[in-house]
């Protein structure tokens, strides 16, 4: 039913406005003097060198991509979980098969090298 | 009439979460204290009971320092992000049974939706926009790594959540929260049969909530504050309320899935009248949740930091494959015991 979802909503905007709210006090509350250096990046007390937007390590890429792999079949299991007991021996061995075809893809995933941090 | 009744049921919740987080933070200053050999905050009030009070004010009445090279918007949306998330994640817990006002059956879960555990996984998911976008947002380099780190923990962490969490479904059917506890109120708690899963559940929930030993996006020695250096006042203050905050879903996740919710063995609830019912459920509830909460702190002052890469290979090639063979194992027990 959709108007369960009515107290979902409202908590996220109660939560949402609190976020607002709470993130602009200090505009009113606190004082308001800028300088310079107050304004620049914190880098330890040296002068800031370059800016931050620059290039990162690729694997944090790759694991993005494998979470977005691994979650969309963690998914998938949960409403086999949720009728297992109705599906039986036939629902295990069905959801074996798919472990072991997603473990030969994890299996290769280690292999490569792509969870290696050093 | 539901926005209405929601709507009061969710302010008495967020007041009542919001004091439970600001008297945390004491706690936790205290408990690391006694564990430190040290006394702690004890000069605010009676034995320092007012300190969280002198906090808050403290924080509000600070300059907000939004950096120049800032992406100004962003900056000012993360926080917000990472507050709703965690707050949001609240609704589906189930702190009690129901309540009888003026004849009328009023039920303390704010939203009873069959997707109870989806619901709070998606919810946790997007808590990593929170911090990965502060972290970018600030146009500094400790944050940004800070950031970076934490998005692939979290997601890292979050597959062995997901799948340790599937044993429990199996055994009880549901996704929605109140029917799971229901389960377990007749007989034994979850735990019992789920213990591998429980064990692969909280060390995901420590590294989901950014805790030590898994707080290497905030690690002070190498990142100086991690995602959140560039910021102050309140808005500094939103990252460590959902924190806190965070830390509380997740026990009170634990509690639900594994310890039986607001349920106690042995107590038979309609003997007691359905609101006195509900007050000992509440009690027994927020009871199970200080215990969770205090291994949270205990394991904080106890245990190291972990390197990097031993994270990564904890959370890939040790809680991965556990979580799948436990879940494995529970379908094959069930099965041949049915």
């Amino acid at each position: 039913m959709l108007t369960d979802y009515i107290p979902i909503f409202l908590m996220l905007a109660v939560g949402a406005v609190l976020g607002i709210v709470m993130g602009n006090i200090n505009r009113i509350l606190g004082p308001r003097r800028p300088t310079a250096e107050k304004l620049s990046t914190y880098e330890s007390g040296m002068e800031p060198i370059r800016t931050a937007r620059e290039r990162f390590s690729v694997r944090f890429y790759l694991v993005a991509i494998l979470f977005i792999l691994f979650d969309v079949e963690i998914v998938f299991m949960y409403p086999w979980a949720v009728n297992f007991m109705s599906l039986g021996w036939f629902g295990f061995i069905e959801m074996l098969i798919f472990i072991v075809i997603l473990l030969i893809g994890y299996y290769y995933v280690i292999k490569k090298g792509a969870l290696q941090w050093q | 009439m539901i926005a209405i009744e929601a709507l009061i049921k969710i302010v008495v919740l967020v007041v009542i979460i919001l004091t439970i987080v600001a008297y945390l933070v004491l706690l936790e200053r205290k408990i690391s204290a006694y564990m430190q050999d040290r006394i702690g905050p004890n000069r605010v009030g009676p034995k320092g009971l007012f300190q969280p009070l002198a906090d808050v004010l403290k924080l509000v009445l600070k300059e907000m320092i939004v950096p120049a090279k800032a992406n100004k918007f962003i900056h000012a949306l993360a926080p917000v992000i990472s507050i709703t998330v965690a707050v949001g994640a609240l609704a589906v817990i189930p702190f009690a049974n129901y309540i009888v006002i003026g004849g009328q059956k009023i039920s303390l879960l704010i939203a009873n939706v069959n997707i109870g555990v989806l619901y709070i996984l998606a919810l946790s998911s997007l808590g990593v926009y929170g911090i990965t976008l502060s972290g970018w947002a600030s146009n500094n380099k400790y944050s940004l790594l800070g950031g970076l780190r934490s998005s692939a923990q979290m997601i890292s962490y979050e597959l062995s959540l997901g799948l340790s969490l599937v044993g429990v479904l199996m055994i009880d059917g549901t996704l929605q929260l109140d029917k799971i506890t229901m389960a377990q109120s007749g007989g034994l708690w979850n735990i019992i049969y789920q213990p591998i899963g429980f064990l692969v559940f909280v060390t995901a929930a420590f590294a989901e909530t950014n805790r030590l030993p898994f707080d290497l996006p905030e690690a002070e020695p190498e990142l100086v504050g991690g995602y959140h250096t560039e910021y102050s006042g309140m808005r500094w203050g939103l990252f460590f309320l959902s924190e806190y905050t965070n830390m509380i879903v997740s026990s009170a996740l634990m509690v639900t899935l594994y310890f039986g919710g607001w349920s106690l063995p042995f107590v038979n609830y309609s003997a007691l009248g359905a609101n006195l019912a509900a007050l000992v459920q509440f009690v027994t509830f927020f009871a199970k949740l200080g215990i969770l909460i205090f291994v949270f702190m205990w394991v904080r002052w106890t245990l190291p930091r972990f390197r990097y890469d031993q994270l990564m290979n904890v959370g890939w090639k040790i809680m991965l494959p556990l979580a799948i063979l436990n879940l494995l194992g529970t379908g094959a027990v069930m099965l041949a015991l049915k």
